[in-house]
């Protein structure tokens, strides 16, 4: 009767919570969240007429964020970068917009920026590429410059940094100062880039002290608080003291890892007012000149054949990516010391992916003498040796 | 390694406890409430702000637990007072939840508190084993310890307890008793959005220092998912919050031993485990859902 009805209604209640479940462990990501969408900060007059050269003729910058502001992440390094653009350029109006997800909201949004007179405009985050291909075609007045993507278009080039270089550095400096050998990695998804983060890190730590290990822990999320500070308990609590982290969102992080008396190394930002004590160092972008480069190249009508039409790889050389200051816990022969494997990556002499290289099984992925270039490095899909964790094959 | 998974247990497990306590509440009154979501979210912003304003933690948890109160007014209003389907308007309680603390929470990202700390129990946290993984916790975990034999002494030893639950079973009983079972329930749901959002803002202030958007990534409905797990008895709805914090911190445990398992399964892991649980229960337990609440579950829009 009444429980025998209940009992076939109580399979779907349950059916029911699960993908709610499912789908709101899916929304911690920034990008798929229905969250506030952010407003445009102003207004413009309307843009002047298009001229050939995309990019050219416009009265406003737009930039897009994935998160906010002041995440101290990836978000904060780009924002960085407008606010260098709003300085160099006071002609020039800067159009932000924070919290934008990876889905056609993002051409909305870029869309409203083209109304409002931008004709240079920064997708910045990964998923943000897709949408912004689709809205380049339909403006080719309008230079686009997506972050980390990997495909281009007339209109549309990527830009990126090396930022595995100042990661073996900081790996140098991890393997240097951990007193059990024993390094942590918290991390999101197994994509190439943050296989290589992770791969160099383990590189640079074992060029210092071949027994280092790097366990990596992978959370499943850009930002899920809760998982970061289960992920830097359990890396502790199994022998670690060092953390490290490729996430966008890295105070949870750090601050945990300093509560718990550890030592930290840092990425996109520098973050080190939040682990005064346990601060290493860390692998900063450092987009500032670079935006202000290239929103004065297009802007002059200079995109096409520019070294930002296609794809722009920034290198430690150019200034583009950084390793962060050092904190007061690493002494003055540790930080020579990495400041003189800086110096050879800078003059060339070194290369933090100089084979040979290993795969966890032992099988040699790049044979000794080589050096992969920066496409195959970002194509990777294997971790190294002593690097600790699994990937699907 | 064990010790290790069970600390974890605790450290992760507690946020998910109260707020299950605080729907198994509801539930037992007869009201589902899948808004919790959105009230851990709201206590999780509300405490952390409270906390950056006043440097006090105590305040920012009395405010955490206020804020999921004033979100799970709108659910008992809706539900009790205007007879709306439960299950549709919690899910809109819910968005509505993660949209308007990600709005108002956007300058409180990089603020930075003092909040909850462990504090080690003196002597006992130095039992081998054991002391580690139940005795050095920050203050809410303890209370959170407390509060569920307290919640089972109010319900199954007390006059009120016994008013609740028969607002879940048969609120004509109340009625001829003089009593307003819909007065009842509104109380309990209340109750329960105050223990989603302390569980919040144990999650914000005391395990993370830190708020960030959706930042509760699910746990709230986890809960509600818990309470028919532990067919609506709270010793059981804690271990089952505690086997959230298990499987979550054994997921991260087992990537760190190097087996060749993928990240993807282990993802799915703390929830696979939990569904697991449920259909378990299903077979079994299914007699003891309050009568209100099987009306719910049966189609009936409840109220």
């Amino acid at each position: 009767m009444k429980l025998s009805s209940s009992k076939s209604s109580l399979t779907g209640i349950i059916a029911a919570l699960l993908a709610v479940i499912v789908f709101v462990a899916g929304c911690s990501q920034p990008g798929s969240g229905g969250s506030s969408g952010g407003a445009n900060s102003g207004t413009a007059e309307a843009g002047a007429e298009g001229s050939a050269a995309p990019g050219s003729g416009g009265s406003a910058v737009g930039f897009i964020f994935v998160g906010t502001k002041d995440d101290y992440g990836y978000n904060q390094a780009a924002y960085l970068g407008s606010q260098a653009v709003e300085k160099a350029f006071p002609d020039l109006k800067v159009l932000r917009s924070e919290n934008v997800p990876e889905t056609a909201e993002a051409e909305r949004v870029m869309e409203q920026m083209i109304k409002d007179g931008a004709k240079i405009i920064f997708p910045t985050s990964y998923g943000h590429l897709e949408p912004a291909l689709n809205v380049a075609k339909r403006h080719p007045d309008v230079a686009f410059y997506h972050q980390g993507g990997l495909k281009t278009a007339a209109n549309l080039g990527t830009y990126f940094g090396t930022i595995w270089e100042p990661v073996y550095l900081a790996g140098v400096t991890a393997g240097k100062m951990s007193k059990t050998g024993k390094l942590g990695y918290i991390v999101s998804v197994p994509i190439p880039q943050v296989l290589l983060n992770v791969n160099a890190f383990e590189l640079g730590a074992k060029s210092v002290n071949p027994d280092a290990t790097t366990s990596v822990v992978f959370t499943g999320s850009w930002c899920d608080p809760g998982q970061q500070a289960n992920a830097v308990n359990s890396l502790l609590d199994g022998g670690a003291d060092v953390i490290s982290q490729h996430q966008d969102c890295s105070k949870t992080i750090v601050e945990a890892a300093e509560r718990r008396g550890a030592m930290t190394v840092g990425y996109h930002a520098d973050s080190s007012a939040l682990a005064p004590k346990g601060w290493l160092t860390g692998s900063e972008w450092n987009w500032p000149d670079l935006f202000v480069d290239m929103v004065r190249t297009a802007a002059d009508g200079g995109f096409k054949g520019s070294v930002y039409d296609g794809k722009y790889r920034g290198m430690l050389k150019d200034d583009v990516v950084r390793l962060s200051t050092f904190g007061s816990a690493v002494p003055d022969e540790v930080k020579a010391f990495v400041e003189e494997r800086k110096q050879e990556i800078v003059d060339g002499t070194l290369h933090p992916f100089a084979g040979p290289v290993k795969d966890q099984s032992g099988q040699e992925r790049i044979a000794a003498g080589q050096a992969p270039t920066t496409d195959e490095l970002e194509a990777m899909d294997y971790l190294v040796e002593g690097v600790v964790g699994s990937i699907p094959q | 390694m064990i010790a290790d998974i069970l600390t974890g247990a605790v450290r992760s497990g507690t946020s998910v406890m109260l707020a299950s306590q605080g729907e198994l509440i509801s539930e037992r009154a007869g009201v589902i409430n899948l808004g919790t979501e959105g009230s851990m979210l709201a206590g999780a912003l509300g405490g952390f702000a409270v906390t950056v304003w006043t440097g006090n933690p105590w305040l920012g948890a009395l405010a955490g637990g206020g804020c999921g109160l004033l979100l799970s007014l709108l659910h008992a209003v809706l539900v009790v007072g205007f007879g709306a389907n439960q299950l549709a308007t919690g899910l809109a309680i819910m968005f509505f939840g993660i949209g308007l603390t990600s709005f108002f929470g956007r300058d409180f990202v990089s603020s930075q508190i003092v909040g909850f700390n462990p504090v080690p129990i003196p002597l006992l946290s130095d039992i081998p084993f054991v002391g580690g993984i139940l005795f050095n916790h920050d203050p809410l975990t303890y209370l959170s310890v407390l509060l569920v034999p307290a919640i089972w002494y109010l319900l199954f030893r007390t006059r009120l307890g016994i008013m609740v639950r028969t607002a879940g079973e048969r609120e004509d009983v109340l009625f001829a008793s003089g009593l307003n079972p819909r007065l009842i329930r509104a109380c309990a749901v209340l109750a329960g959005g105050f223990l989603a959002g302390l569980g919040g803002a144990q999650l914000s202030i005391a395990y993370t220092h830190s708020w960030v958007e959706n930042m509760t990534a699910g746990r709230g409905v986890v809960a509600v998912a818990l309470v028919i797990f532990a067919s609506w008895k709270p010793q059981r709805a804690m271990l089952g919050a505690y086997l959230f914090g298990a499987a979550q911190a054994l997921q991260l445990t087992v990537q760190q031993q190097g087996w060749a398992i993928s990240p993807f399964f282990l993802f799915m892991f703390p929830y696979l485990l939990t569904l697991a649980a449920l259909l378990l229960v299903e077979r079994r337990k299914l007699s003891r859902t309050p009568e209100a609440l099987g009306r719910v579950l049966a189609g009936d829009p409840g109220g």
